[in-house]
């Protein structure tokens, strides 16, 4: 077995690594073209229903979010387990989703206004009655495109 | 020029990308949003008659979900996987029967006349109704209307509604409107939230 007996005199050429960096550059830059920024802490568990047909959302910075779910484990103690409402980074009630909505309006440019959508995100075992509430006051707002979040799959 | 330049040792690039690389991974979400798309209809005035807004009785199906996640369409109880065949022949109404939807003929742009179903189908749900059991009943609603798109564009194009350019999905979007209207909250049975 001389193939691998070490001889000593010879030394293996080390890899070189500069081309390391690059690599890592490029996912580096995959992962900031397809992630965006988390916005805002979540505080509600949402776990969302599945619908097969359920389509992608076309303009991402034309939808403002409403949150429905019970309070994560660790706000359980201080809010209790009823499902509540969550817009943008704090808990609210169906009454504060018209200035919300007025704020999230005057947040985007006056053209796309009439496209902003509303996207409702709430999880599956929350009851329909403070969904409803909630639909109700977006007709009052004017607030009339809305998108229930859903997977496309189990 | 008679020193040369040390190389500045790159080594550490790697590291320096890395760090880069575990921020983002940390603070990004990746953004994959889907969902069911729908148009809330505006708030009734309060001038404005009952009466105006009443659909002729044989072009609409009531589908009632009720606290117990139940189903109910056009006064029989459903189970939630045979909904979309119900919607199906009730949009469609193959054998023209007296008691479902009306067809008016309209002119559709490229297509010239064509029968179009009247049908509306409004959907009622209680607040006690789960969220999944509502999403669930609104997508088999969503199913039947693509289903028949396909159809429709089958027929007209021969291809898929998916694979049809925007103009052609517009026309099949006017040849098989979406008619589903979400109605009132009523509130009946137990009320819980």
């Amino acid at each position: 077995m001389s193939m691998f007996r070490k001889d000593g005199k010879k030394t293996m050429p080390g890899i070189t690594s500069g081309s390391l960096s690059d690599i890592v550059f490029m996912l580096l830059f995959f992962f900031m073209v397809t992630t965006q920024m988390r916005d805002n802490e979540q505080k509600v568990m949402i776990r969302t229903p599945y619908a097969s047909e359920s389509v992608k959302l076309e303009r991402k910075d034309l939808s403002s979010y409403i949150n429905i779910g019970t309070p994560v484990r660790k706000l359980q103690a201080q809010y209790g387990t009823e499902p509540r409402i969550q817009l943008n980074d704090s808990f609210k009630s169906v009454d504060d989703i018209r200035d919300f909505i007025a704020a999230e309006r005057e947040s985007k440019s006056e053209q796309d206004r009439a496209f902003m959508t509303v996207c409702i995100k709430a999880d599956r075992d929350v009851r329909m009655g403070i969904i409803t509430d909630v639909k109700q006051e977006l007709r009052r707002c004017s607030a009339l495109k809305i998108m229930y979040s859903a997977s496309k799959s189990e | 020029m008679g020193k040369k330049t040390p190389e500045i040792n790159s080594s550490s690039t790697a590291d320096i990308a890395f760090l880069l690389l575990c921020y983002f991974l940390m603070t990004t979400t990746m953004g994959s949003h889907t969902g069911l798309s729908r148009r809330l209809p505006p708030m009734p005035d309060p001038n404005q008659k009952a009466e105006d807004q009443k659909v002729n009785r044989r072009n609409l199906i009531v589908v009632k979900i009720n606290s117990q996640d139940r189903l109910m369409a056009g006064n029989e109880a459903l189970d939630v996987s045979m909904l979309k065949e119900r919607t199906k022949i009730f949009l469609s109404n193959p054998t023209d029967d007296p008691n479902l939807p009306d067809k008016e003929v309209k002119d559709i742009e490229g297509l010239g006349k064509r029968p179009v179903s009247k049908g509306v189908i409004s959907l009622q749900n209680d607040r006690g109704t789960s969220y999944q059991a509502y999403i669930a009943v609104q997508n088999e609603l969503v199913k039947a209307v693509n289903e028949l798109r396909d159809e429709a564009s089958m027929r007209e194009f021969g291809k898929k509604f998916a694979q049809l350019d925007e103009d052609r999905q517009g026309i099949i979007k006017e040849l098989v409107p979406q008619q589903i209207s979400e109605a009132e909250p009523k509130d009946v049975g137990k009320r819980r939230r």
